[in-house]
């Protein structure tokens, strides 16, 4: 095989889905000439399945990835059809904003980001192989011979890695939705030692919407007053578009149990393993089957398209089947498919073959982030997605590298138990993943993170200045509403009567007052306004750090127990061959995963806090020689 | 280094007459400081033993005498401060003891991790690190091996039971957060929450106030030995004592004027007490009368009641009978080497369901089967309490009243009307400190439980 030079970078992303748009543009933005590889480059950040964006915990990862100062908040801002608050009845560490995307104008918008940034070179093209020199990456091959040379290079191929689309008997080869299956790429990475596992995913049908009746389902509108996911927008998109619920009955569950043995994830086609929190239809039938309907919303894929999501229908029974499914539901009585849904196998990379920073241990200046490390989502994707490009771009560069702890962000959080723990079905996040979710708050996403994406040089000065004026802002009326001691005057006795509280028997101070569960700011604005109006995210954040300081400090204390353990580092030449005392399961996975610091193999399932106190008498030899030579 | 204080008891039990609880860490002194009436022991020199009493933090009453040693780091064995609680060797003090300076904010130590402190803060040298690893190994290898048995217990039941229900209602409260479009589930309600969280925390109330098996490994079981004159209750004590090797204590130059015997069944405690301070238990009846006699009997666990074999039945023994009706006694008919005169029959019917067993104390015969039905008195054979020492125990107490308070917690949130997912962080910290008792702490299981539990998904 002759291959021609085609051109030298400092990083090579390859594939352009959620996790290899966020990856360019941040090793571009730290300055690394980044060349961009993608099978097709009309897909950019193609959505495969739902037209949805954030939600629970993911929503808070969009946020983080804004504050690093990536896209992806940014362009469905620009993008959405419809904006909710989630959780708006719960407390603050579990909000959550979702969109419903317009895919294709998503599309474009991200191509446009990219096409924009002067360090992205953006090339079609299929690679084939790694190019490896002495267990370190110089580039890559592509189908069409072009020898692409940089120190590092990121792989987000997705589920495209020998990828098998099922539906019903029918199996063929290919990506999501019918693109190519990414076969060489497997086959070397194979070779190159990697270890690979099998997962699986489905997406549901989707219907033409002048078939649906939307008079039989119930509308979901978006917010009012819609918030917004990146702290650069200010311009909300004011005509947005409802999405509809309907339900399955006995009717569609009938049609699926006689149909069982025709669904491909019954009649043993499938392999691999697929996400407990995506079912397929067919799965939650099985497997609660008293259950007398389940949920099914419509959702539209665009403004310019009549493409509707009919979510909740995933699977992988025939064409005619899924027809008939459809066809039983309230509303879908006449529905027309347009494309059927389907169940896709793919190969995936066991991710504790990863460094936390993303980069493969075994292969320097590897680095690989998204689907293909065993997640599932576009945020997951995207979260990862800038981390390796920030990493990839410090290998490059000779910079500092960045890893999130996990009281840091969700991404941490992500990136941490993909490391750490590996995972034996698709990864997703959820809130419960976190233990300091209380930390990681959707409204504090910029707090916690700006400061980083600045020195990264993602942020720019301009948003900078403006972040230290909220931060400001925000410690001076913390300060003022400890100063203020407000009487129990008539006025605020009723106030407190109008919100359902309590009387107050005496003077209190402002900041305490704020502390009662029933009162917000607006009765500090009522009663002791601020010279200068706030915004309201400031006065939101003066809020929430106040009323829930006392189980914020709680979980602080936690943190600063755990950064002990993260500070006590690993030598990287540390052989636990040599340390007599360690539980032999335990010695198994800490070779394996060979864990940075202490706490990260604290982590580790099967290493045990007797392992841990003699790692750390062992690791701590060297300290102790130098102790006791004084 | 480490900044939390560590404590336990450093005297294996029963070893010694002194019975020491050590703490190391910054906050040893200001642990122990305010519960001391003596000395201001942050005003003192290093290295200096001073003698007071250790008060309880909540009645302030005196709990011991004892004698604390203060040494300031880095001069000290772990090189951090480190404060020696001396106090003569029963165990129900010095348990208390340990409890109470864990109930101020020390931590129970792991095994070994006072070696290894005293390793990592560079008082061990380096030629000696191989022998602090296999120090924790081995600690850890039998505190995890006595763990263990205790799990066939009947508390890891009700533990695991406890669990469960905490991780449903977590999943509950999680489903409401991840999924919040789902219709399936009622909405997580304060009033639920309350409810659930109150139904768990009487569990735990339940079980630290009344499991009996707890307090008697902490406290030992009172017991006493009572019965007519030379019917051998002399031969009795010295047989247990000989038997155990227990300590006895008297303590010169302490204010004492109790004297308690501890002797050790199978690993279980026995207090001997000294009944309403008179010695002499067999004029009791005589003394105070059959009505107060009892009343002073009652505040035993275990009477044991000696009888000679070869006498009748005499009305003094059936008046003790009397006395103890209803209680939790052992009747021991001794002297079996003589001639038998006691209407054994009759013995038996007084007794009723009550245990009697024969011996020969001179012999040195039947001290087994009189261990045995201690052991099956108080264990109801389901434990093998020969293992059970009381440190797990101090442990598991300890974790349940962690449990206790997180629920405290939770209760106290939600009658502010903190949102429930802020609740919720304190139920989830119950259900972790259950889980340590039963050695059970994977994360994983919410997950687990929530794709369980709830139909989930797009
Ligand atoms: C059928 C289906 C159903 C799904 N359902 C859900 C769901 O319900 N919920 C959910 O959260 N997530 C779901 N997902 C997952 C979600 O779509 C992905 O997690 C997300 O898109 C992954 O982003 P990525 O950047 O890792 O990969 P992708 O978005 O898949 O992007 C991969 C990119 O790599 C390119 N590429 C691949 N191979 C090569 C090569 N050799 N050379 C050059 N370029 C290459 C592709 O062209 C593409 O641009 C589903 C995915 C599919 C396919």
């Amino acid at each position: 095989m002759s291959t021609y030079e085609a051109g030298q970078y400092d990083v090579i992303v390859v594939g352009a889905g959620h996790a290899g748009v966020e990856a360019a543009y941040a090793a571009a933005k730290r300055g690394a000439k980044t060349l961009m590889l993608t099978m097709n480059l009309d897909m950019i950040a193609f959505m495969p399945c739902n037209p949805s964006i954030g939600g629970p915990a993911k929503g808070i990862v969009v946020r983080e990835i804004d504050a690093l100062g990536g896209l992806m908040g940014k362009v469905i801002d620009k993008t959405y059809i419809q904006m909710r608050m989630l959780n708006t009845g719960k407390g603050p560490a579990v909000r959550a904003l979702r969109a419903q995307a317009d895919k294709p104008l998503y599309i474009q918008e991200m191509k446009k980001a990219l096409e924009q940034e002067s360090n992205i070179t953006l090339r079609q093209g299929m690679v084939e192989k790694l190019v490896i020199e002495d267990g370190k990456c110089q580039g890559v091959i592509t189908e069409t011979k072009a020898l692409y040379r940089a120190k590092s290079v990121i792989i987000t191929t997705g589920t495209f890695m020998r990828g098998r689309v099922i539906i019903g008997d029918i199996s063929y080869e290919s990506g999501p939705n019918n693109q190519r299956a990414s076969v060489k790429l497997a086959e070397n990475l194979e070779e190159l030692g990697f270890e690979l596992v099998r997962f699986k995913t489905g997406t549901p049908p989707r219907v033409i919407n002048h078939s649906i009746d939307y008079s039989k389902t119930e509308i979901q509108p978006g917010d009012e007053n819609p918030q917004h996911f990146s702290y650069e927008t200010t311009e909300a998109i004011t005509d947005q578009i409802p999405c509809w619920l309907t339900y399955t009955n006995e009717n569609t569950h009938n049609i699926i149990n006689e149909n069982l043995g025709l669904s491909a994830m019954y009649s043993g086609m499938i392999k691999g393993t697929g996400p407990r929190y995506c079912p397929s239809i067919e799965d939650k039938i099985v497997r609660f089957h008293d259950k007398p309907r389940h949920q099914i919303f419509l959702e539209p894929e665009g403004r310019n398209t009549e493409e509707v999501y009919v979510q909740g229908l995933s699977t992988s029974l025939p064409e005619y089947v899924q027809r008939e499914i459809l066809r039983s539901i309230p509303g879908l009585e006449e529905a027309e498919i347009m494309r059927a849904g389907y169940a896709i196998e793919y190969d995936a990379v066991v991710p504790t073959q990863l460094w936390p920073t993303l980069e493969v241990k075994n292969v320097e200046g590897v680095f690989t982030a998204g689907q293909i490390n065993g997640t599932s989502g576009y945020e997951e994707a995207a979260g990862q997605g800038i981390m390796a490009g920030i990493n990839a771009a410090a290998k490059a560069l000779n910079k500092d590298t960045l890893i999130l702890d996990r009281s840091q962000a969700y991404i941490g959080v992500l990136i941490d138990d993909l490391v750490t723990k590996g995972t034996n079905e698709p990864y997703r996040l959820l809130t419960s993943r976190a233990e300091y979710r209380l930390l990681l708050r959707h409204d504090n996403a910029d707090l916690r993170l700006t400061d980083i994406g600045y020195k990264l040089g993602l942020i720019s000065e301009e948003r900078y200045q403006r972040f230290e004026e909220k931060k400001r802002l925000i410690e001076e009326e913390k300060q003022r509403l400890q100063e203020i001691r407000l009487k129990p005057t008539e006025q605020l006795q009723s106030l407190m009567e109008q919100i359902g509280g309590t009387r107050l028997k005496d003077g209190i101070l402002a900041y305490d007052l704020l502390k009662r569960p029933e009162v917000t700011y607006d009765i500090i604005d009522q009663v002791c306004p601020p010279e200068l109006d706030l915004a309201d995210d400031v006065k939101e954040q003066v809020e929430i750090q106040i009323k829930y300081q006392g189980y914020i400090v709680k979980s602080n204390q936690q943190v600063d127990r755990m950064k002990k353990m993260e500070n006590k580092l690993i030598p990287d030449n540390i052989d636990y061959d040599a340390i007599s005392g360690i539980a032999t399961e335990a010695r198994e996975k800490l070779k394996k995963v060979r864990p940075l610091s202490v706490a990260q193999a604290s982590r580790i399932a099967g290493v045990n806090p007797a392992d841990v106190s003699i790692l750390l008498v062992y690791i701590e030899q060297g300290n102790v020689a130098k102790v006791s030579n004084e | 280094m480490e900044k939390d204080t560590i404590a336990a008891i450093s005297t294996p039990i029963g070893e010694g007459a002194i019975a020491i609880v050590r703490l190391s860490g910054e906050e040893a002194v200001s642990i122990v400081n305010p519960l001391f009436d003596g000395k201001d022991l942050t005003n003192v020199d290093s290295h200096t033993i001073h003698y007071g009493k250790l008060l309880d933090p909540v009645t302030s009453e005196m709990v011991e005498e004892v004698m604390v040693t203060v040494m300031k780091g880095p001069k000290t064995f772990t090189k951090e401060d480190v404060i020696e609680i001396n106090c003569h060797g029963g165990l129900a003090s010095v348990n208390r003891l340990l409890e109470i300076v864990l109930s101020r904010g020390a931590r129970l130590a792991e095994p070994g991790e006072f070696t290894k402190r005293a390793f990592l803060n560079g008082r061990i040298d380096l030629s000696q690190a191989e022998a602090v690893m296999d120090l924790i190994r081995a600690k850890t290898d039998k505190a995890m091996n006595i763990a263990l048995k205790q799990l066939d217990g009947k508390l890891s039941k009700l533990v695991n039971q406890l669990r469960q229900s905490l991780i449903e209602t977590v999943a509950h409260v999680e489903v409401n957060i991840d999924y919040p479009e789902y219709d399936d589930v009622e909405e997580m309600s304060h009033q639920l929450l309350r409810e659930k969280t109150e139904e768990v925390y009487q569990e735990v109330e339940r079980l630290l106030s009344m499991a009996r098996q707890g307090k008697i490994l902490r406290e030992g079981i009172a017991t006493a030995i009572i019965g007519r004159p030379n019917v051998g209750k002399s031969s009795l004590l010295n047989a247990l004592v000989h038997e155990t090797k227990a300590i006895v204590t008297d303590i010169p130059g302490t204010t004492r004027d109790v004297i308690e015997e501890y002797v050790n069944i199978r690993g279980i405690p026995l207090r001997l007490v000294d009944t309403a301070g008179i010695r002499e238990t067999e004029d009791i009846v005589e003394k105070i009368g059959v009505e107060r006699s009892r009343k002073v009997l009652k505040e035993s666990d275990l009477i044991l009641l000696v009888l000679n074999y070869g006498e009748t039945l005499s009305d003094e023994d059936r008046q003790l009978f009397e006395a103890i009706k209803g209680l939790e006694y052992i009747v021991i008919v001794n002297k079996t080497d003589l001639p038998q005169a006691l209407d054994i029959d009759e013995v038996k019917r007084l007794a009723g369901n009550q245990k009697v067993i024969t011996t020969a104390l001179i012999e040195d015969k039947g001290i087994d089967q009189l261990e045995d039905a201690i052991a099956e008195t108080f264990f109801a054979g389901d434990i093998d309490s020969g293992d059970l020492t009381y440190v797990s125990n101090v442990r598991h107490i300890q974790l349940l009243q962690q449990t206790m308070k997180a629920l405290e917690d939770a209760k106290g949130a939600i009658d502010a009307g903190m949102p429930i997912d802020l609740v919720q962080i304190d139920v989830t910290r119950a259900w972790e400190l259950l889980g340590e008792i039963v050695g059970d702490t994977v994360q994983d299981s919410l997950i687990d439980q929530l794709f369980s539990q709830f139909c989930l998904g797009k």
